[in-house]
């Protein structure tokens, strides 16, 4: 059983490959945690390694402080892809929880370097073994049951809200003018299936 | 009413830039200051202030000095590196100072998340005497500016404000606070012995410049951005500076013992507060990033110091709450955390940054490989295209526009190998033009290959005067890549669409048989801005039964082509550029029929 955070502090990484949107899922947290008058702080990859490279993002609810979480630091690692939540495994402690998306985006070395694609049962057992607290999904298709592939990140912050020190109301609140205005519903709808699986 | 938001970092800079009625701004896009600039030029024509992407860094701070000369509170935006091209007029621009507030916004890159060094802005502040605001978070960026802009003005001195990356691209709650309503008279009154640089009046300028230094610094020092808290008791001292403040508050947070503390956020530093928290302690910690310019001037006034120079703190990348917290306990005596990285027991490839599929770059980069023979060289510039180290298609990268001189002076240095460089639309028009020039005029023997994408891809698709588009979107006058090319006497020049393999092989197949400057420019809109402007391309895909398993579709390694048991299979993030089925000789790559 996943108890939910007690005190108003959250150290989230959000990982994933650039394009998926991962800084519009940490602005709409951040923007959620401001809605409920908490600090937070937040860091962002942006410029050449947007490129389809791994990228990171930091979110801190409740800190006044600097942005990066140090390895060993996070109450949550949010992965929107399986092999990116073994590459930032780092920031996990052993009572964090990982949200992990297991929609594969394979890497182009895995071809030009012919370095295997490891299986996904494999991740699981890996990052299992670094905190008991693993929930994996495909949030992707949760996303396109709802509408939209592109609506994974909102279907993750889903699955996130449950750990977090914030009101789920406040964040779709926040989803609803964040997210484009075509997009509302499908967005909200994801936001529920993520939440629910 | 003030109000809270969630802001970036440049956001935060921009709010606080329109809250100080700024009247001019100015800039060249580079990671991590872009967005500054992109913040702003939404309310431009609304509060009456011009903002331009200019062509590089040195004309964009020459043209906010001519603008503060007229009495105009102006911003000049950079990154590290783009002060270097820059540091021409800033140099003197101390000496003869400003008339309306100018902030030279520098953003220093630690760890070079997108950068070619690290080089520390607050270097260049001590170089030209100007003086230094080193923001610690976005709010503290956004609070520094208008007393910023008011110490510029007093003291008629331009300031740089230096954010680092988790400053720029950090984002937090940031409290805004009100708009001005009223706008400043401009206007230029002659003055020879300020405006003009003759040896006579540079003399008696420096002497000013020179006595400014003592008031900036004491002014500094009872200034909210440089604070001392000196506790009973404690053995040690901290100096921290910019970004490392918050993490050495957070540690100081957690830790019982009493600890004096100096943060830094303004430089010139006076001395004494230096000297003040020494005396009362046994030993001095200075905590800053990139270069130690704090712990230099702690060295002259306080005994037992550590950092940098004594080996207790990195002189490369940037920090984090846990390698400070370690290089504190360490200085307190107390134990280290080491936390337990988990073991992962299989390789993982690598997700590294690469070209986007259906980037034009791309298939210049595959005709260019498969016209000149193995032992060519590719110089190549600064842009989303330096990626091309991936197809082996770039052997050299400096800084901006040094791609057709680098390949001069490898084509006149005495070697035998064929000569090429690749150099982006944007980088072109910033300084690969005087290279050209030097090219043909001191007859080089190269191919130089303009990658024409429209746009200034990298730093997040911004106008240049090649699109015809000012920062705003107002239309303005498209200057002709063709035209300049031939003014700089270039007489084999061919532009080509990369996607018309044929037509770009050939074009580099004349080049390659032909001596002197040859110029082609391979012009094809960047993926991105293609599909923001509707553009839409049939994807493709493999038939698996014509599919031989060769890997040469693989091999152009665009993402949207995977290789699955034996065969190759484009996946849904093909964007329809149709290069990888002109290069299946087995005809097995087709337009989809869905």
């Amino acid at each position: 059983m996943i108890k939910m955070a007690t005190t108003k502090t959250f150290d989230l990484v959000i990982v994933g490959v650039g394009g998926q949107g991962a800084i519009l899922a940490s602005d709409i947290i951040g923007k959620a945690a401001v809605a409920e008058g908490l600090p937070v702080t937040a860091s962002e990859t942006h410029g050449m390694a947007q490129r389809g490279g791994a990228v990171e993002n930091h979110v801190r609810i409740g800190c006044k402080y600097g942005s990066l979480i140090p390895a060993g630091g996070a109450d949550c690692l949010m992965s929107m892809e399986p092999l990116e939540a073994l590459r930032f495994a780092r920031y996990l402690k052993k009572d964090s929880v990982a949200v992990i998306n297991t929609q594969q985006i394979v890497p182009v070395t895995v071809y030009s370097q012919k370095i295997p694609y490891p299986e996904l049962d494999q991740i699981i057992e890996i990052m299992e073994n670094v905190t008991p607290n693993v929930k994996a999904a495909n949030f992707t298709e949760l996303a396109k049951k709802a509408g939209a592939a592109q609506a994974l990140n909102v279907a993750m912050i889903g699955a996130v809200s449950k750990y977090m020190p914030l009101n789920p109301d406040n964040l779709k609140e926040v989803i609803a003018r964040s997210v484009p205005p075509k997009t509302v519903n499908v967005n909200l709808k994801a936001f529920d299936l993520g939440r629910d699986a | 009413m003030s109000s809270k938001e969630f802001l970036l970092g440049n956001e935060a800079i921009a709010r606080g830039l329109l809250e100080a009625g700024i009247d001019v701004a100015t800039g060249y896009p580079g990671t991590p200051s872009s967005e500054v600039l992109a913040a702003l030029a939404p309310s431009a024509n609304e509060r009456k202030f011009h903002i331009e992407w200019s062509v590089n860094e040195k004309v964009a701070l020459e043209v906010a000095i001519g603008a503060s000369w007229a009495g105009a509170r102006s911003v000049c935006t950079m990154k590290h590196v783009g002060l270097n091209v820059a540091a021409d007029p800033f140099m003197t621009l101390s000496h003869t100072g400003v008339v309306g507030g100018l902030i030279l916004l520098s953003a220093d890159d630690p760890s070079c998340h997108s950068s070619q060094n690290e080089q520390d802005t607050r270097m260049y502040a001590r170089f030209a005497k100007v003086p230094c605001f080193d923001p610690a978070s976005p709010q503290e960026a956004m609070s520094m500016i208008g007393y910023a802009y008011e110490f510029s003005e007093k003291h008629q001195i331009p300031v740089i404000l230096r954010p680092t990356t988790r400053v720029s691209h950090g984002k937090s709650d940031v409290t805004l606070g009100e708009l001005p309503s009223e706008r400043r008279e401009k206007k230029f009154v002659k003055n020879m012995e300020r405006f003009v640089v003759l040896p006579k009046h540079t003399r008696s300028l420096l002497k000013k410049l020179n006595a400014k230094q003592e008031v900036m610094a004491k002014e500094l020092a009872s200034s909210p951005w440089n604070r001392l808290t000196l506790k009973p008791g404690a053995k040690l001292g901290i100096i921290a500076s910019g970004v490392a403040t918050a993490y050495v508050e957070e540690v100081l947070a957690g830790i019982d013992l009493p600890v004096s503390y100096l943060k830094i956020g303004a430089y010139p530093i006076d001395s004494e507060l230096i000297i003040r928290l020494a005396a009362g302690v046994e030993k001095v910690l200075v905590l800053e990033e990139l270069m130690p310019v704090v712990e230099e001037q702690t060295r002259i006034y306080a005994k037992s110091v550590m950092g940098k120079m004594t080996g207790e703190v990195p002189h490369e990348g940037e920090f984090d709450l846990l390698c400070v917290r370690n290089i504190i306990n360490k200085a307190l005596g107390l134990p280290v955390c080491d936390p337990q990285v988990p073991q992962i027991c299989v390789e993982l490839p690598q997700r590294p940054p690469a070209l986007c599929p259906g980037c034009p770059h791309r298939a210049t980069f595959y005709a260019l490989k498969s016209v000149f023979k193995e032992d060519s060289i590719f110089a190549s510039d600064i842009g989303c295209y330096t990626l091309g180290t991936q197809l082996g298609a770039v052997d050299t990268c400096l800084c901006m526009g040094a791609s057709i001189t680098i390949a001069s002076g490898l084509s006149i240095s005495g070697i035998n190998n064929h000569v090429a460089c690749t150099i982006g639309d944007s980088t072109f028009l910033h300084t690969g033009i005087p290279g050209l020039i030097n090219a043909v005029y001191n007859k080089a023997n190269i191919t130089a290959v303009i990658l024409d994408n429209r746009t200034t891809a990298m730093t997040g698709h911004q106008p240049h005067p090649g699109i015809g588009q000012t920062i705003t979107g107002a239309p303005s006058d498209e200057v002709s890549l063709e035209s300049i090319v031939k003014a700089c006497g270039v007489k084999y020049l061919q532009t080509v669409d990369p996607f018309d393999m044929e037509t770009t092989k050939a074009a580099f197949k004349k080049a390659y048989a032909t001596d002197g400057v040859k110029v082609i420019i391979a012009r094809q809109p960047c993926i991105i801005t293609a599909k923001k402007e509707g553009i839409r391309r049939k994807r493709y895909e493999v038939i698996p039964e014509l599919c031989e398993g060769c890997r040469r579709c693989v091999k152009f390694g665009c993402p949207a082509m995977e290789f699955k048991d034996g065969k190759a299979v484009s996946n849904e993030m093909c964007a329809g550029c149709g290069v990888c089925s002109d290069l299946c000789q087995f005809g097995a790559i087709k337009v989809r029929s869905d």
